[in-house]
């Protein structure tokens, strides 16, 4: 299955990338996303993680086709 | 209901107007509107800032803006509300962010205001860097809790 990797503020400048495009086989977590794109790197603890644009867990599973987001705290308003 | 994401300068004042004005059943029915803006400091943290950059997850950020809005709904008699937010290069005195509810009585405008703000600060994926006047920029880390 085909999954979209998402960057964003901070964590994209400390990783030098914006996105990822990942072929999995098999169950993968949100967790796994990452690892797998970012093996040397672990998820900043404070992180937000993301799928089809809504706020999930890092054990949330993820299907074919869905975009995955990871971002630092938000900080609008 | 409306919500954008502006990449340009905004005016509040007229965005409010616009609106209020262009809405059809809302004139005689609300009795309380409740403005809330964000407005761009010169200082942060004990530093002179000279510009912001404000990064956005276009579509994640209508979403849960929608999503916030919605919630209100749900909890309180709303009549119409107005979230307007910039994205991209700010200075200061620039306005960053509006929220503006009508309802027929005020505790409803303010406390649905308030939720909407405080909803938007923590989960609306929005995200600013400072640039000082030292030249030197910043990710600013986290929002503070409005109700502390």
């Amino acid at each position: 299955m085909s999954i979209k990797v998402r960057y964003f503020a901070s964590l994209k400048e400390s990783i030098g990338r914006s996105e990822d495009n990942l072929e999995f086989s098999g169950l993968a977590t949100v967790g796994d996303v990452w690892h797998s794109a970012n093996p040397n790197k672990a998820l900043p603890d404070n992180s937000l993680a993301a799928v089809n644009m809504d706020y999930v867990e890092l054990n949330n599973v993820v299907n074919d086709g869905d975009e995955v987001a990871f971002f630092p705290p938000v900080t609008g308003g | 209901m409306a919500i954008k994401v502006c990449a340009e300068p905004f005016d509040p004042w007229q965005e409010i107007q616009i609106h209020q004005h262009s809405a059809n059943n809302m004139a005689g029915k609300f009795g309380a509107t409740s403005i809330f803006i964000g407005t761009m400091r010169d200082f942060n943290e004990g530093d002179d800032v000279k510009g912001m950059t404000l990064e956005h997850y276009p579509g994640m950020t209508e979403k849960q803006l929608e999503k916030i809005v919605a919630e209100a709904v749900r909890q309180w008699p709303i009549i119409d509300a107005l979230v307007v937010h910039r994205v991209g290069d700010i200075l200061p005195n620039d306005p960053i962010v509006l929220v503006a509810v009508w309802t027929s009585h005020r505790g409803d405008a303010f406390d649905a205001s308030r939720y909407i703000m405080e909803a938007l600060k923590s989960r609306a994926p929005f995200w600013k860097k400072e640039l000082l006047k030292s030249q030197a920029e910043r990710w600013l880390v986290k929002n503070t809790d409005g109700y502390l």
